[in-house]
């Protein structure tokens, strides 16, 4: 008994050094994300209740100003506050590019995806490195490429001038256009890849029981393969959604300052003799929409195609 | 003939081959158009006038592009030092262990970097960095964006480091154990060596997140503090010469090099 009680005391000495060890391991990963993470994602939020500074910054004085600024503007004559829609509808419409950038990409990327997972699996890795390549380039420098191809002088306009198909430029930089082109051409390929390995473990036995049992190619598509890889459509639709709401460089260089998204507003009331507070705000507001993104994907109901 | 199709007509769906060639198309012709022009001898961005590298000369030359060039490098390299240890002894403290105490918030604060949207943790830290200089002085010069960077470089170091040791297997380790290895040298001489490669693929993708940054280190950087990627950025605002297509493709060249690193890396394992 006392013998069995040391051997116990042992084991879970060793585990209890385990555990400690395993601790002080992950200790300084978690702790320069917390302080350099995280308490500037705190800060923001007590900034977001501050009066602004005159010069940028914030004076340390409780305020809900920025809150009410986002939805009101103080009237110049008497201070009363009268509704104003102008941060709603930036919102409104960095919302409807998000959703039309995640479908198109999802329209695109899918057949991609499934084709690259239905080839023979050397020709697979070169399809696999041909879209990770993409992925891991510099979006400012991919950004610049798609102005080359959409200027006025550029690809585009040059090629079909020299056809004589039309005598003047047609405008494509700086409108919707160039935006929603410059969002679909930046995250294509986070909605590939997580597609392509989710559809690369489909069991290809189903597809073909569904042939056998007389289901059209059409049929088997959207009865067995599409609600199969439905975890990776999920995953892709978020990791192309929650980008593309906080795009920043898209709209900097193919808006032109003129189409305004959510990312250059917020980035905008950060310089100088700008309001800090209300650029907290709406980053707050921001994150506030991903987290209703993440809180959908994380229900368990959106996995469950796993094993449908 | 036999009426039984072949098992590669089930699976093909029509259309799909197209859809897939055309989104090669759409990824990779601005990029071509971008490369093929950096050869322009001219000086006009879009007007071919003859096959010369003559911009990549006046890139080399570039004072600018030198001290940009080397800002980028030291940031990157010394984030990456430091996110891969960090990622390397997290991933060892929780990968293949009981499941501590507070372990799965260490995992959700390790991944948090991804789910937060780039142009939050840009302001945030320059908020962050403020305040400090504002309350209490202080400032680590570049630094600040050395720091900035470990952040988000960390979850992308974790990754391949945490899947490898998954994967790895426990018999050797446990080998080593019975015949008598100490804790320390089953995990030097075992662990470690099998380990690297996770390492490696690990560092390279922290080091090109960096490289690339250029969201964050825009509202974070000091003045003076000019990065490749802000370099750029400069340069697209006034009139276009070939110099910046030269300049962006020896970025995208040195992405494509780590992938590439990454991809050998990966494959190597098998």
């Amino acid at each position: 008994m006392v013998e069995l009680s040391k051997a116990t005391a042992v084991a879970l000495a060793a585990e209890k050094a385990t555990i400690t060890r395993n601790r002080w391991l992950s200790f300084p990963a978690v702790a320069i994300i917390i302080v350099f993470g995280i308490l500037p994602l705190l800060i923001i939020i007590v900034y977001s209740f501050l009066k602004a500074a005159p010069y940028g910054g914030v004076e340390w004085r409780f305020s809900t100003n920025a809150y009410v600024s986002f939805l009101f503007q103080k009237d110049i004559f008497d201070d009363t506050l009268q509704f104003s829609p102008n941060y709603l509808i930036i919102y409104f419409r960095t919302f409807l590019y998000a959703v039309a950038t995640t479908v198109v990409c999802l329209l695109l990327g899918f057949p991609t995806a499934y084709f690259m997972a239905t080839r023979p699996p050397s020709q697979r890795n070169i399809w696999v490195l041909l879209i990770t390549i993409p992925f891991w380039s510099n979006l400012l420098v991919r950004t610049l490429a798609v102005m080359l191809v959409i200027r006025d002088q550029g690809l585009i306009n040059n090629t079909l001038m020299a056809l004589h198909l039309i005598d003047k430029p047609i405008t494509m930089l700086y409108t919707n256009f160039a935006i929603m082109l410059g969002l679909l051409y930046s995250f294509l390929p986070f909605m590939v890849l997580p597609l392509y390995s989710s559809l690369e473990k489909l069991d290809f036995r189903l597809v073909e029981a569904g042939h056998d049992l007389y289901a059209s190619k059409r049929q088997v598509l959207w009865r067995v393969i599409v609600p199969l890889s439905m975890p990776g459509i999920v995953a892709g639709c978020l990791l192309v959604f929650i980008p593309a709401l906080g795009a920043y460089v898209t709209p900097l260089i193919l808006g032109g300052g003129r189409h305004l998204m959510i990312g250059d507003l917020i980035a905008q009331q950060f310089g100088t003799g700008r309001n800090w507070p209300l650029g907290s705000a709406q980053a707050l507001i921001l994150m506030a929409a991903v987290l209703v993104a993440l809180y959908f994907y994380s229900r368990p109901g959106v996995k469950q195609g796993t094993h449908g | 003939m036999a009426k039984a199709a072949p098992p590669l007509d089930i699976k093909a769906q029509t259309g799909f081959r197209t859809v897939a060639y055309l989104c090669l198309l759409v990824l990779y012709l601005p990029i071509a158009v971008l490369v093929i022009f950096s050869f322009n001898s001219g000086n006009q961005i879009m007007h071919w006038e003859g096959f010369g590298a003559g911009w990549y000369g006046s890139a080399f030359y570039n004072q600018d592009f030198h001290s940009a060039a080397i800002t980028t490098m030291t940031i990157a390299a010394v984030a990456t030092v430091i996110s891969t240890i960090a990622a390397t002894l997290a991933a060892i403290g929780m990968t293949r262990t009981k499941a501590w105490p507070g372990m799965a918030a260490a995992f959700m604060i390790i991944n948090l970097p991804l789910m937060v949207p780039e142009i939050i943790t840009a302001v945030a830290t320059l908020s962050f960095f403020a305040l400090l200089s504002t309350t209490i002085g202080l400032s680590f010069g570049l630094g600040n964006l050395i720091l900035a960077h470990t952040v988000f470089c960390i979850p992308f170091a974790y990754m391949p480091i945490k899947a490898r040791l998954e994967d790895m297997d426990l018999t050797l380790e446990n080998a080593a154990a019975d015949l008598y290895a100490t804790p320390w040298n089953a995990f030097r001489r075992i662990t470690l060596p099998l380990l690297v490669p996770g390492i490696a693929s690990g560092a390279a993708l922290a080091f090109i997140i960096s490289f690339d940054d250029f969201t964050i280190t825009q509202l974070v950087a000091g003045p003076g503090q000019t990065t490749l990627p802000l370099y750029i950025w400069t340069q697209i605002r006034l009139p276009l010469t070939p110099e910046i297509n030269a300049i962006s493709t020896i970025l995208l060249l040195v992405s494509v090099a780590f992938i590439f690193m990454s991809f050998w890396i990966a494959r190597e394992r098998k």
